[in-house]
């Protein structure tokens, strides 16, 4: 599903550069549930972006579902992210004027699909994550936990292939924590790739990969023992 | 192409941000407002201004005597002269460019010169040819006015302005047929003209009783004098060429030196009509300018708190790029709500304005001022719309192309 060789990453300032990814070599196969751990500015943020096209890298090949993702424009890179990918963050980035059905039917908007037809499906998402009673809700008036889940359901319903999770969990308690991570792992055995970067260990045991960077670069590739054993 | 769902995006966008929206669009608003309320009491001015010489042939002409100021063929400087009943002949035979003329003699308005059994006034007296009508054109309430016959049978006849039928006739009496005493001797009323305009020659045409050129003439001793001279010129022809034709003829017939500028009075309705017509283009010009100005300014308003906004919703916009937009619809939702709020609030200025003018046009209705039924033409509104719509976009250019430039990465980074 997701194939990278020799990524390279440089942010340049007027005075200095910073080398955040030294080459990383990384394979995630379809169905893969795994989890991006390390020190802050280590770089698995960055990684996060590249891999959902959000930034770009300066060497080494990006191949996902198969296609080169290389010097893409913006209007091919927005056509890929719609398509393929679907994005959870740690500060939900829900549209604080739309409320919770017309933020879950917004990627399917820029799918061209009519309202009716979006709202009639982003309302059935909304009915699985539980909020059918919310959808006329704005963000404000949910709890993070909540904005969370519309925030999932906004990244699913367009049926991508990849979840892209940033830091989900990072502004929410540790019971709302389980639920989100529950909803994600049922998500991933639905058969969506899903992608977690955290530094919540309790996080990172959900997932059957973990992946430790520091310093821009792969340091060990962990299987989970829960997982292997089940 | 109206993709109506863009536009519902677009119109959840503008009314969940109803202060943000109200804001930008008042700048837009107040200068239409103004355009409107500024063209509209232009063309109130302009059409005051035309009412005042409604009537008057614009290709007309006026001619009268003064004392000469050169001494000519013996004559002395400073003498008195007349037109004369064989000017008319020299002038109708040697230039054919006039088309109607019209050579008026008066008799002041002496104390109660005018009278019908016990009413009496005092009118202005004036002997008129038919050709006169065609010049200046009188509004007939009753009867008709001086024809050919009756200069050519020298006719004791008159017509009467209306305040002098209010005056010596009782309130719906027909004065047709009726006699009047003009300076003792009795005519018969055979019309009663309003004037039109409020341009007067001789007294105004409302106090003014009108006789038979020839029979006043005669009537009242007056000889072969001519004292003013009303004409035309023919259609093509301007009237000023024509005038100086007639002032070189007048001069030669009357001994007058040819280079003598003050014998020969005179001024020419043309000169007056340009006079007009440039202070309306004038007028029509500065209030374009201002107007525009003022929607200028307000689209400059509108573009910079689009910036602000555009700025303040780096994030929003970023989530959308990240959610699959790509930079042309970013941009096409950008141009689009300052075009709708540009269009909206054009309308409303636009539709308050002329409110406002059709409330003015009530209150004026009555008057004879200068300002007369303030209104816009349609025209005038659909181009200030059209130009609003070329603002609007011109409005949304900048911050547009600012969000289009807005990276996905640069709204999700955590704060």
């Amino acid at each position: 599903m997701i194939k990278l060789s020799g990524i390279n990453k440089t942010y340049y300032t007027e005075a200095t550069s910073l080398h955040v990814l030294k080459g990383i070599d990384l394979h995630i196969e379809p169905g893969d549930y795994v989890s991006i751990m390390g020190a802050s500015g280590s770089g698995k943020s960055t990684l996060l972006n590249i891999l959902g096209m959000l930034d770009n890298y300066d060497t080494g090949d990006y191949y996902l579902n198969n296609i080169l993702m290389k010097d893409l424009s913006e209007r091919q890179a927005a056509k890929y992210r719609n398509e393929m990918i679907g994005f959870v963050f740690q500060s939900f980035n829900l549209i604080n004027f739309k409320n919770a059905l017309e933020n879950v039917a917004l990627p399917l908007y820029y799918r061209k699909i009519s309202r009716k037809k979006r709202n009639i499906i982003a309302m059935e998402y909304l009915d699985k994550m539980g909020l059918k009673d919310w959808a006329y809700h704005l963000p404000s008036e949910m709890s993070g936990g909540q904005k969370q889940r519309v925030a999932i359901a906004r990244a699913i319903i367009s049926g991508p292939k990849v979840l892209l999770a940033d830091e989900p969990t990072g502004a929410l308690d540790s019971k709302t924590t389980e639920e989100v991570m529950q909803l994600l792992t049922e998500l991933n055995k639905s058969g969506i790739t899903t992608i977690i970067v955290t530094h919540e260990k309790s996080v990172a045991e959900a997932t059957k990969k973990v992946i430790h960077i520091k310093d821009g670069m792969i340091e060990t590739i962990e299987s989970n023992s829960k997982h292997l054993n089940s | 192409m109206f993709d109506l769902d863009k536009f519902q995006e677009i119109w959840i966008t503008i009314t969940h941000n109803k202060s943000r929206s109200v804001m930008t669009a008042f700048g837009i608003f107040w200068g239409m407002f103004m355009l409107v309320a500024m063209v509209g009491a232009g063309v109130a001015l302009e059409r005051g201004i035309s009412s005042q010489i409604e009537g008057f042939a614009t290709n007309s002409c006026f001619i009268w005597t003064n004392p000469t100021s050169m001494p000519y063929k013996g004559f002395r400087k400073g003498r008195f002269w007349n037109m004369e009943n064989k000017d008319l002949q020299i002038l109708k035979s040697t230039i054919p460019e006039i088309q109607y003329m019209a050579p008026m003699i008066f008799a002041g308005n002496t104390n109660n010169n005018v009278t019908r059994n016990d009413k009496a006034g005092s009118y202005h007296i004036k002997g008129n040819f038919p050709a006169y009508n065609q010049i200046d054109n009188q509004k007939l309430i009753f009867g008709r006015y001086i024809n050919d016959v009756d200069i050519a049978e020298k006719r004791k006849v008159c017509v009467i302005g209306e305040r002098v039928y209010e005056v010596l006739f009782p309130h719906g009496e027909n004065p047709i047929g009726k006699s009047i005493q003009v300076k003792s001797i009795y005519f018969q009323v055979i019309g009663v003209t309003r004037s039109n305009a409020n341009i007067n020659i001789g007294g105004d045409s409302m106090e003014s009783v009108v006789l038979p050129f020839s029979t006043m003439q005669q009537v009242f001793n007056m000889g072969n004098s001519i004292h003013f001279m009303a004409m035309t010129a023919q259609p093509g022809v301007k009237v000023s060429e024509v005038e100086k034709k007639v002032y070189a003829a007048l001069k030669t017939a009357n001994n007058i030196s040819p280079d003598d500028s003050t014998a020969v009075g005179g001024m020419n309705m043309e000169d007056q009509f340009t006079m007009f017509l440039y202070l309306g283009i004038g007028i029509a010009s500065l209030i374009w300018i201002v107007g525009l100005g003022t929607l200028l300014a307000g689209a400059v308003g509108v573009s910079n708190i689009m910036l602000v906004t555009v700025r303040e919703r780096t994030r929003e916009i970023g989530i959308r790029r990240a959610l699959g937009a790509t930079p042309r619809v970013i941009v096409s939702q950008i141009l689009t709500e300052s075009v709708v709020l540009t269009l909206m609030a054009g309308t409303a200025g636009l539709m308050f304005g002329v409110g406002i003018l059709s409330l003015a046009g009530k209150l004026l209705e009555n008057s004879t001022g200068i300002i007369k039924d303030p209104q816009i033409g349609f025209g005038v509104g659909a181009g200030a719309l059209l130009i609003l719509l070329i603002i609007g976009t011109l409005a949304g250019f900048i911050p547009a192309n600012r969000a289009m430039k807005i990276k996905p990465i640069e709204a999700i980074r955590e704060e």
